[in-house]
């Protein structure tokens, strides 16, 4: 139970996906303006890492691992991860639709999130079990949608403030998050 | 001959993947600590945009535009192994080094966004002018952070072993929070920022 808890802050907070990773950086940057998408956002791919670690793990340990072809870890994963994210937007289009609506836009992109494809090899590297690679996706995922709501209620009030013109945009973002990533730094003392 | 060039040049400064498209920023700042990494990463992505570039423009008159994408992706996860295998097999601590980001480059969007964009729509020697443009301007991007990072961070320059120079102050007393994580962000951001101001990059 322990190790479970220390997995799930290590990679909520500590190894926080966003800011010491720099995973998913490009939904950080793009998305990240307004705080209701940033959100439904981050809950897609807390969702997404869910069942896609889930998966992974399987196939790692019943398919790869018996018939020794870890090596094609980086085919299969993507592919996993590509047709998974094809099924639940199919799926939540066909029984929930104001759902699709409200986060069904951001399915797609996820595909190509480095985010989702990291933690799965971070899972398989780490050589966590099976309730390990679940704790740690549902950490990673919630340290994302943390991350990124928190630069989205930052960046709200930023487009008003009166940035140097070259500084407008992604370069102000950036050094928001440099801030937020020494922040950060603090919870590097609770394991 | 000379539109080849024309994708060449492009990729240096007016579409430069890394400042202007803002594509592959993951790898450019995990791995952009030392110049050592930052070559790396860049050999890395080197030969599997290239192969991506190569192969896609070979087929592309018969790959069916409904399922280009998952064919697109398979022949670069492919590519990926292939290097994640070379560079374990004969540069094993730059693999150690770049760790999870070696495998990722498969998900970097400078690889897919140019196989979609380009290399599907256009023939070979462009799309080989593209991909050796792309690289030069992700590696000139990846130089001058690892450069800065590099430098503040650890106070002393030195490429492959080699030593190149040490600053006076900072080799006693480094300022580490440039190659910790957030210190990456603060370089992307100013650099971006002087970039724009400078005029090199349009705003």
């Amino acid at each position: 139970m322990n190790e479970l808890i220390v997995i799930f802050l290590s990679m909520a907070l500590i190894n926080n996906i966003i800011l010491v990773r720099y995973l998913g950086l490009c939904p950080f940057l793009g998305v990240s303006r307004e705080l209701k998408p940033a959100f439904s956002m981050g809950m897609a791919v807390t969702f997404v890492m869910f069942v896609a670690s889930l998966s992974t793990w399987v196939i790692n340990h019943y398919i790869l691992i018996p018939f020794d072809i870890q090596y094609m870890f980086i085919i299969v994963f993507i592919l996993v991860i590509a047709s998974l994210v094809q099924v639940i937007e199919l799926f939540i289009k066909k029984t929930n639709f104001s759902l699709y609506s409200a986060f069904g836009i951001y399915l797609p992109l996820i595909t190509t999130n480095c985010a989702v494809l990291g933690v799965t090899i971070i899972n398989m590297m780490e050589s966590y079990t099976l309730l390990g690679s679940l704790v740690s996706a549902l950490g990673s995922g919630l340290g994302f949608t943390l991350v990124m709501t928190m630069m989205a209620g930052i960046r709200e009030k930023l487009e008003l403030a009166d940035a140097p013109r070259s500084m407008k945009g992604a370069p102000i973002a950036l050094i928001t998050a440099t801030l937020l990533g020494l922040a950060f730094f603090g919870f590097s003392g609770i394991v | 001959m000379s539109t080849s060039k024309k994708e060449f040049v492009k990729g240096l400064i007016t579409t430069n993947p890394v400042f202007v498209l803002l594509l592959g920023l993951c790898p450019a700042l995990a791995v952009s600590t030392s110049i050592d990494n930052a070559l790396g990463m860049t050999l890395a992505v080197f030969i599997v945009l290239l192969g991506a570039n190569v192969i896609i423009a070979a087929i592309r008159g018969i790959v069916p535009s409904i399922t280009r994408i998952p064919i697109f992706i398979v022949i670069i996860a492919t590519l990926v192994t292939l290097v994640n295998l070379l560079f374990n097999a004969f540069l094993p601590d730059l693999h150690a080094t770049l760790g999870i980001y070696l495998p990722l480059v498969v998900v970097n969007c400078i690889v897919l966004g140019r196989a979609e964009a380009f290399a599907s729509k256009n023939p070979m020697v462009r799309s080989i002018a593209d991909a050796l443009g792309m690289t030069v301007g992700f590696m000139i991007a990846m130089l001058m952070i690892s450069f800065i990072r590099q430098m503040l961070g650890t106070g002393e320059m030195s490429v492959f072993g080699f030593h190149i120079f040490s600053l006076p102050v900072l080799i006693d007393s480094p300022m580490a929070i440039f190659i910790l994580p957030p210190g990456g962000f603060l370089i992307m951001g100013l650099l971006l920022a002087l970039l724009r101001w400078k005029g090199v990059l349009k705003l």
